[in-house]
Parts: C-alpha cells; sequence; structure tokens
C-alpha cells in the first residue's frame, strides 16, 4: 500500500550528503540524471564540518585542505550545478518494489514526502562505536564521549565538555581528538590503545610526543567511576591474546573519557531491503560499480567500508553515481561471469567483492597486522607489489587493470613476506 | 477544611499514591521528589515486568501476594487510562529437569491460592510452539498469560502528568531532611526547600524509606540495597515473544530473558547483597555482567555476540527487614504511613499500593474521602514521531514542521516530540534540564549509537527552551553538566 503523501521522481536518489553522497550527485548531475540529495543535518558536509584539522583533499583536490573546506568545496560544485538537494531531511525507509522502480521515504520541516527513484545511491556515511559496546563498565555518568560527539561539541556548538581527558583508542581519530583537546588547554592524562601498537598514522602519533601525551598500549578500559560525571576510570593491561591481567589494574582521574573505537558502516536501512552484508567490513558486498547485491541499490563512502582518507571516498561516491547511470540506461547492470576477489593471507578485508573485467578497478583493503618489507600478491595473476610497511589503520588502494581481471576465474589478495 | 498531604517519593509508589488521592475533594496533595525529574530512583532500572501474582507465598508475604495481584489487574486499566506504552505477551516459567515440575506444580497451586486461576503447564511441543528459539533442554513451562510489561519510567511520567492535571503539586529537587511530630501527629516535612506543612505523611522513599521513618522516630525496619544487572542489546537482535523465566530457586526468580517494550532483547537480573551504605552504588561489573550472560545463555542459548551490546545497566531493590512490603499508618505517629520495602514486584503492586493507603487513610486515620465532581482519569501519550503513519506526520507538520525534523536517528524522534517532552517536563516542575528527562519521554538516544549524534542536538533545544547555556545542560541533574563552559574556556583561565 503506497501512503498518501506527495509523491516525487527522479532517475537517482542519494541519501546522505557528506562527501560520499555530495560527489555522487554532482556525477551524477553532470551525467544528466535527475537527481535528488538528501541529508538530515541542517548543513550539507556530513562529519567534515566538525573535523577542522588540516589533511582532507591531497588526492582529490591535490592540496592539503580542512574537513570544512573540502566539505565546501564540493557543496559549492554542488550548487553551481543546480543539484536539487535537501537538508534537515531523514530518510526513513527504502522500498525496492522492483529493478528500476525504488521508492524512498523521507521527513523534513515540510513534511513527509515519497520519491520514485530508479536507482538509489546510499551514502549514509557510519557510527561510532560506544562505550558499552566495548565492554566498559561502573557509573552511567556524564563525560563519556565518542570523539565524534566531543568533536561536534566542540567545533559545532562551542562547547568544551570537560578539562582532564583520557581517550580510548589510538587511530587518528583518538590522536586528532587528543591534540584538539590539547590545544584548548585540557590535559590529556592517556591515550589508551588495546593493540600493542598504535592505530594511527605516524604523522598523527607524533601529536603524543608533541604534547607530552603518555601512550598505553596493550592496555584497556575496563571500568569508569563517579557520581554525576566520570571522577576515575580504571586501566587494566592485556596479553598477548588480549586477556586482561590480573593485578596489572590502576586507575587514572579524569572528567571525561574520549571513546575513539572505531567505526562501524551504517547499514540497517539496506539490511531492511535485504542487502548482503560483509561481515568484515560491515558494509555491503558490492561489484565493482559499488552496486549491492540489490539491483540498483549503490553503495559509497563510509557506508561502504570505514575509509581513512576522504579522497577516496568522493572517488567511491562519482564511481557510484556512474554505476547509477549505467544502470538507469541499460536497465541493470549486465550479469556477466563475475570475477571474486577473496582475501588471503593478511588481508582482513576487501573492497569491491566482485569484479567485471571490462574495466580498470581500485581495491581498498586493509591488513590485519602490521608488517615490514612485505609484497602483495594476487597468485592467480602473479601480480607482486613490493609495500616497506603495512598497518591496518592504512587502508590500501591498489589499482587493477581489466585485462589482469579477465585473466582469471578469481582472485586471492594476500600480503606476505617478501 | 483540607488535609494536607506530604508524599515522600515520586518512584511508581509515590506517583500511583499522588494520583488515587487526587481523586479526593478533602485532601491537598503535594508530591516530594530529591531528584530532578520522577522516576529516577528504583523505578528507573528494573525488569519492567507486571508480574503473574502467582509467586509470592500468602503465608509469608501476605501484603505482596494480595497487592500483586490486584496490582495487575488495575495496570489493564491504567495503561488504557494513561496510554503507558505496555504489551501482554504472557510469560513462561521453564523447566530445564523433571523436578523442576514440581516446583511449576507448587506455583499453580500458590497461583490459584493468590488468585490467578489463568494458568496452565505446557508440555514440551505447546511449548516450542509459543518460543520456537527456546534452549532445547526445555522439557515443559508454567504459561501465565496475565503477565505484561510496561515502560517503568514512562508510567511515572505519565501517572504524574495526570496526578498533577487533578490538582497535585510537585517538588521536585526537594530532599526531605526530617519530620516535624508534636504530640505523636505529624505536621509536616523539612526540605532543603523549606518547611512544607502537612497533616499526613506518606513515607514512599524506596531505598531510603528506613532513613524517612527514623526521621519520624520509627526504627523497627532497615531497607539494605539488593543489586541486579541487566544487558540490552540492538533493537535488530531477534528476542523470545514472551518472557521467559528459569524455574525459581528458593533465592530467586532467576535471569530472565525477554524482549521489552521498545522491541530490545534484555537479559538480567541477578541478585547482589550490598551492604545497606550502599545504596548509591548503581555501578555494573564485570562478574556481575557474566553471571547474568551465563544464566540467561541457559534459557537463550543464542546470545548475540558482545558487539551487539548497547547499554548494560544495574538496579537496587529495596530489601527491608522481613521481606515483605511494609505498608501501614504508625500508630504512635498519628498521620505517617510508611510504604517501605517496595521491592520486587513492587512496580505491579503499586496501582493497589496506593487504593491501599487510600483505604489506611479513611480506616485507620479515620479520614472520609470525598471525591471529586470533576476528575480526569485520562492522559495522553506524548506524541511519538516512530508511532505516526508519513500521513500523520504531514498533520502534525502543519502544526508545527518540527515534528517533520528527525533528531534521533535511530529511534526516530523527532524535534517536535522533544520539544513536547519539554513542555511536560514543566508542566509537572521539572526545573533543571537534563538529556535524561528527555531520553525518558522520547526514547531518544537509547538506540543503537546510544546518543552520540543526537545528544549535542538535545542539548540545544534544552537549552534554547531553559534559557541557559548548552554546557550547563545536564546529563541527569546537578553535577552532570555536559561541558566546563565555552571552548575557549580552559584558555582564558576561568574553568
Ligand atoms: C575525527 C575524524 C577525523 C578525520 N580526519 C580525516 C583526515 O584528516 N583526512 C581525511 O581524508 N579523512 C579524515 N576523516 C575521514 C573522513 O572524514 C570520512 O571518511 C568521510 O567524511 C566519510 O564520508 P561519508 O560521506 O561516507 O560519510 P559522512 O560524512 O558521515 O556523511 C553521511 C551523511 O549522511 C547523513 N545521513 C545518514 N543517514 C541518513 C538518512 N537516513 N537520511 C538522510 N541523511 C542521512 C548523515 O547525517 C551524514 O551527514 C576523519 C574522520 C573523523 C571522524
Ligand atoms: C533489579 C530490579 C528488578 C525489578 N523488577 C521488577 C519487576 O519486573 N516487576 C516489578 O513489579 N517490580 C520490579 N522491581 C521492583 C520495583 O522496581 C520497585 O518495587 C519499585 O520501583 C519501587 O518504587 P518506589 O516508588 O517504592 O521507590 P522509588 O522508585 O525508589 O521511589 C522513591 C523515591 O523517593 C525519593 N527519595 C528518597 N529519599 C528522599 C528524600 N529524603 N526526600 C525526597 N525524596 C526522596 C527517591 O529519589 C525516589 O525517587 C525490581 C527492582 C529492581 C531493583
Amino acid at each position: 500500500m503506497f501512503p498518501r503523501i506527495p509523491m516525487l521522481s527522479y532517475d537517482v536518489v542519494v541519501i546522505g550528503g557528506g562527501p560520499a553522497g555530495m560527489a555522487a550527485a554532482i556525477r551524477a548531475k553532470e551525467l544528466g540524471l535527475k537527481v535528488l540529495l538528501l541529508d538530515e543535518n541542517d548543513y550539507l558536509g556530513g562529519i567534515l564540518p566538525q573535523c577542522i584539522h588540516p589533511g582532507f583533499g591531497l588526492h582529490y583536490y591535490k592540496e592539503e585542505l580542512t574537513g570544512p573546506e573540502f566539505a565546501s568545496r564540493l557543496a559549492k560544485r554542488l550548487v553551481e550545478l543546480g543539484v536539487e538537494y535537501k537538508t534537515a531531511t531523514r530518510v526513513l525507509e527504502i522500498k525496492n518494489y522492483s529493478d528500476l522502480e525504488k521508492v524512498v521515504i523521507f521527513t523534513s520541516p515540510s513534511g513527509a514526502y515519497q520519491a520514485w527513484a530508479k536507482a538509489v545511491i546510499y551514502a549514509a556515511g557510519a557510527r561510532e562505536r560506544h562505550a558499552f559496546e566495548i565492554g566498559i563498565v561502573g557509573d552511567r555518568v556524564s563525560g563519556i564521549y565518542t570523539a565524534g560527539e566531543a568533536q561536534t561539541l566542540m567545533d559545532i556548538y562551542g562547547i568544551m565538555p570537560g578539562k582532564e581527558i583520557v581517550i580510548v583508542g589510538s587511530g587518528d581519530v583518538g590522536l586528532i581528538m587528543a591534540r584538539r583537546f590539547a590545544l584548548e588547554g585540557a590535559k590529556v592524562k592517556a591515550v589508551v590503545e588495546l593493540m600493542p601498537y598504535p592505530g594511527g598514522l605516524a604523522r598523527n602519533v607524533m601529536i603524543l610526543r608533541d604534547f607530552n601525551i603518555p601512550l598505553y598500549l596493550s592496555h584497556k578500559v575496563v571500568e569508569v567511576r563517579g557520581k554525576g560525571r566520570v571522577e576515575r576510570v580504571k586501566v587494566v593491561r592485556v596479553d598477548e591474546n588480549l586477556n586482561e591481567i590480573p593485578g596489572s589494574e590502576f586507575w587514572i582521574e579524569a572528567d571525561t573519557l574520549i571513546i575513539s573505537a572505531g567505526l562501524v558502516p551504517s547499514v540497517k536501512k539496506l539490511k531492511a531491503i535485504g542487502v548482503e552484508i560483509d561481515p568484515a567490513t560491515g558494509g555491503p558486498v558490492v561489484n565493482d560499480r559499488l552496486e549491492t547485491s540489490v539491483p540498483g541499490i549503490f553503495v559509497a563512502g563510509n557506508s561502504l567500508l570505514i575509509n581513512d582518507l576522504v579522497d577516496y571516498v568522493a572517488e567511491q561516491g562519482e564511481l557510484a553515481a556512474e554505476g547509477a547511470k549505467e544502470f538507469i540506461e541499460n536497465g541493470g547492470i549486465e550479469s556477466r561471469k563475475w570475477v571474486k576477489v577473496e582475501k588471503g593471507e593478511n588481508v582482513r578485508l576487501l573492497v569491491p567483492h566482485y569484479l567485471s573485467g571490462d574495466r580498470d578497478v581500485y581495491l581498498y583493503l586493509r591488513v590485519s597486522k602490521p608488517m615490514e618489507d612485505v609484497e602483495l600478491r594476487i597468485p592467480e595473476i602473479g601480480k607482486r607489489m613490493k609495500l616497506p610497511v603495512v598497518k591496518p589503520a592504512e587502508m590500501l588502494r591498489i589499482k587493477l587493470r581489466a585485462e589482469e581481471i579477465r585473466k582469471a576465474k578469481k582472485l586471492t589478495v594476500e600480503v606476505v613476506k617478501a | 477544611m483540607k488535609t494536607k498531604v506530604a508524599i515522600i517519593g515520586a518512584g511508581i509508589s509515590g506517583a500511583s499514591i499522588a494520583r488515587v488521592l487526587s481523586r479526593y475533594e478533602n485532601l491537598e496533595v503535594h508530591l516530594i521528589e530529591k531528584a530532578p525529574d520522577v522516576g529516577w530512583g528504583v523505578s528507573k532500572a528494573n525488569t519492567a515486568l507486571i508480574h503473574g501474582g502467582y509467586d509470592d507465598d500468602p503465608e509469608k508475604y501476605p501484603t505482596r501476594a494480595k497487592l500483586c495481584i490486584r496490582g495487575n489487574r488495575l495496570w489493564h486499566q491504567w495503561v488504557k487510562e494513561l496510554e503507558i506504552p505496555h504489551v501482554w505477551n504472557g510469560a513462561l516459567i521453564v523447566a530445564t529437569k523433571d523436578e523442576d515440575f514440581d516446583e511449576l506444580e507448587r506455583l499453580l497451586e500458590r497461583g490459584r491460592k493468590n488468585g490467578v486461576p489463568e494458568m496452565r503447564i505446557v508440555d514440551r511441543d505447546e511449548l516450542f510452539h509459543l518460543e520456537p528459539n527456546l534452549t532445547r533442554e526445555a522439557i515443559g513451562a508454567l504459561w501465565v498469560p496475565i503477565v505484561g510489561q510496561i515502560g517503568p519510567i514512562p508510567a511515572v511520567i505519565a501517572i504524574t502528568e495526570n496526578a498533577v492535571a487533578n490538582g497535585v503539586k510537585t517538588h521536585l529537587e526537594t530532599e526531605v531532611t526530617g519530620i516535624k511530630v508534636e504530640n505523636g501527629e505529624v505536621k509536616g516535612v523539612e526540605t532543603n526547600n523549606g518547611f512544607i506543612e502537612a497533616d499526613i505523611v506518606i513515607n514512599a522513599a524506596g531505598l531510603y524509606a528506613d532513613k524517612i521513618a527514623r526521621m519520624a522516630g520509627i526504627d523497627y525496619f532497615e531497607i539494605h540495597p539488593r543489586k541486579g544487572e541487566y544487558w540490552i542489546f540492538d533493537d535488530d537482535v531477534p528476542g523470545p515473544k514472551r518472557v521467559l523465566f528459569p524455574t525459581p530457586t528458593p533465592i530467586s526468580k532467576g535471569i530472565v530473558v525477554t524482549t521489552e517494550i521498545s522491541g530490545h532483547l534484555m537479559i538480567g537480573p541477578n541478585a547482589q547483597d550490598l551492604p545497606p551504605e550502599e545504596k548509591e552504588n548503581l555501578a555494573t561489573t564485570k562478574e556481575g555482567l557474566e553471571q547474568v550472560w551465563e544464566g540467561a545463555k541457559k534459557l537463550w542459548p543464542q546470545l548475540p555476540p558482545r558487539s551487539k551490546v548497547i547499554r548494560t545497566f544495574a538496579g537496587l531493590r529495596p530489601e527491608p527487614t522481613g521481606g515483605d512490603f511494609i505498608i501501614k499508618a504508625e500508630e504512635e505517629v498519628w498521620g505517617f504511613i510508611n510504604v517501605a520495602g517496595i521491592r520486587s514486584p513492587g512496580l505491579t503492586s503499586a496501582p493497589a499500593i496506593a487504593y491501599e493507603v487510600a483505604e489506611i487513610i479513611e480506616r485507620d486515620l479515620g479520614i472520609e474521602l470525598k471525591e471529586k465532581e470533576k476528575w480526569n482519569p485520562y492522559r495522553k501519550e506524548i506524541s511519538h514521531f516512530f508511532m505516526m503513519t508519513p500521513e500523520q506526520v504531514n498533520e502534525a507538520v502543519k502544526k508545527n514542521p518540527a515534528y517533520g525534523k528527525i533528531v534521533c536517528r535511530c529511534n526516530s524522534v523527532s524535534e517536535g516530540d522533544i520539544l513536547e517532552a519539554i513542555e511536560r517536563m514543566k508542566f509537572i516542575g521539572v526545573k533543571t534540564p537534563s538529556v535524561d528527562s528527555v531520553k525518558f519521554r522520547t526514547k531518544a538516544t537509547t538506540g543503537t549509537c546510544q546518543g552520540s549524534f543526537c545528544r549535542p542536538k538535545i542539548v540545544q533545544l534544552l537549552a534554547k527552551e531553559y534559557g541557559v547555556e548548552p554546557w550547563e545542560v545536564t546529563l541527569k541533574g546537578k553535577g552532570s553538566e555536559i561541558g566546563i563552559g565555552d571552548v575557549k574556556v580552559l584558555l582564558r583561565g576561568d574553568a
């Protein structure tokens, strides 16, 4: 049954106005499609407007920009092209009636609408893991924030969360937040990392030395205590198997605990229409057009896999738009003998999952453990690439040429000692 | 002349009493609560079950046995009048060993005595028909169809709103520090906000009922806390259709596996006795949570991975000396009524407790209660975007565009819902803006992301509506502020 609400009609509806969604909408418009972009925030840009540090755009714009700068460049282009978009608008549901008939139901301050579309590009980003998810027990008090929430409080709303800070997680986001807090005059008492090595890029790990911030590797925060507000957090050392070492506990006094323990692609709305999810990425299984297992539903950005560089996110948005164009023009992406890409040794995740062999592609992958002097190999086609260092924190992006892909029925990617 | 009644504690007991007493012309009812909002004591963290009234032994715990089943019957009416979120899904007390059937027979028998005829023992086939994913070890169960679940804090809020609409005065953030007794009669209560005169003082102070009683010179009982811990999982994790109990042991009703009313699988509680001075110890513990996990697994083997946890929490049961509810007018202090030791099944019993108190006032204090000509039994539930059809959203948006704008993405809570919640907070006298007050009214921040997207937005709305700086907005009352000042406060050096 169709709801009796105003009906709109498009070629493509793009869900999410972060860099992935904006890049997708821009490309779709350039390709002559009738496109609508929807985002629930009051502004475009997704999480970029809250990332006021530099480090964005080196590949995409060949310039180092801040998050808001990167976002505003895309937004400017979007407006110049006259892409139709709505902010303060949340997609509630996607319905998949048939390959070329999707309905996107959304709500906005002017009410609920349904938009018919031939294809949907899903670019809703990710969410952060929170304290409960990582097993922290104790009091449920004020002063516990995810890194993104703290960043939003500080850089969108101008609120200083606290003054004595403990950060869980030494990935780039945690390290950047450590610097952000230090720059605002807070005392960052510790960065606590579960793994035996820091999770972030080397240049970000330097932050800790610059600001004299202790880093506890092979440690985890297990408990928070306090009355209204965090007063202290309990830290414990872990062994090689990440098991807690009894007797190694100690307390750190702090009024704020920042959780920076990774992101999870937001895909509930895709799951609801039966899109197949890859447990390794947490995002959908896709082909080299970034089409999901439901024909005509494309995905890009952090909803596809967690990216550390916005440049790749924007690239994925464009690719998804090109896929949508092909899908609409041909009434579907031609079904073919897809070449399946499989994870070999020391490869934790890998996207896309299926390759057509009719085009060059970028493979995005992450390793499971850090290694030095390694080779990335695809034995089926005899491909070898030397890599001085690999780290789980750094996503690898490698190009495969169409003719290479066509050589095999299946490709296995492994990262092994050279 | 009106008889002035001071009720200490706006939990499910105090609020229910206030509602029932608001019906009488000749009473002036004051509801006093130390917390910033209602329902934040024991009533906040529990299993939320409307129990079946079969398990309390009428010989040992006559008051519990009587009030539980009467409360269950009354809730069927109250949830409708007050539009309280609820589900009547029934419970299964599961047997996994042959001996368990003896206990189930005993419960069946006891239930009949307590006035619960609608139960029966089901065999394995029927059991798996009712609950296909139960442990394969199950061999039968006691089926209690009258068991239900409600939102406990939404219930306290609904009841308080209705009581206030019927003339009850609330005093929030008002802590009772003393009770004035003259010539063996209560005269009122001393609080941090001044003296409140009263002819009748009703002690419904939950964990602190012993302390309040002592203020009136009554010290024959003590309350000690018994902790129970819980896990709640994301709403895409499948849970049971009914409330699942193991066969009880003499110590405990056991760890429950249930899908709570918002659709989340919930497991818990265990039971850990704490010393009387630990009435604020609501910390979850690794050991307690593991115990719950192991217990739940026995009934529900397919527990989700730990990464599907969205929250863990703990509650404290107020365990009284003797174990039974203490509900009586104290003879040595005229006008002082204890409603103490309201441990489980206190949520279930609350409406019955309230009528019991009204009876005590008439019977033992000799005050004839005159019904108001006009008393409004109804209260409308707050608007919930997630319950609206798109057509209804478009109706709501005509009144206020905020109803079309989502703030909490996980639970689809609109800005309109939140503004309405804030209005209702003010209506019952909430003075300190807190995210939790909004959360309990709207469900914002209780979803998959646990508020990391929407909390900053809710803070903005609260700050604006209460006219305070955003960092002064609290999570759960004074001392839990969201921030310490504007972002430059430390650099300026005036934090
Ligand atoms: C703290 C931090 C620091 C970073 N630093 C760097 C850096 O230095 N360099 C770099 O290159 N990258 C950096 N990144 C990574 C980069 O910012 C992200 O990879 C990128 O922004 C992801 O873009 P996205 O479009 O996939 O998602 P997002 O930016 O998250 O955008 C998704 C949008 O979709 C909206 N949305 C979701 N669901 C719906 C719905 N149902 N209806 C409507 N709208 C919806 C969301 O509100 C959001 O606006 C950083 C990230 C973080 C968190
Ligand atoms: C783990 C657990 C599981 C449970 N499960 C169930 C269940 O499934 N079903 C069921 O029926 N029951 C259950 N219960 C029991 C039920 O929760 C309680 O019986 C009920 O909530 C008690 O309500 P109350 O109003 O008496 O106490 P409270 O809710 O604690 O209210 C007392 C109020 O008094 C206030 N107060 C205290 N001192 C002062 C003072 N000096 N001045 C002013 N105010 C004061 C407190 O702040 C508090 O708000 C459970 C309890 C626990 C802990």
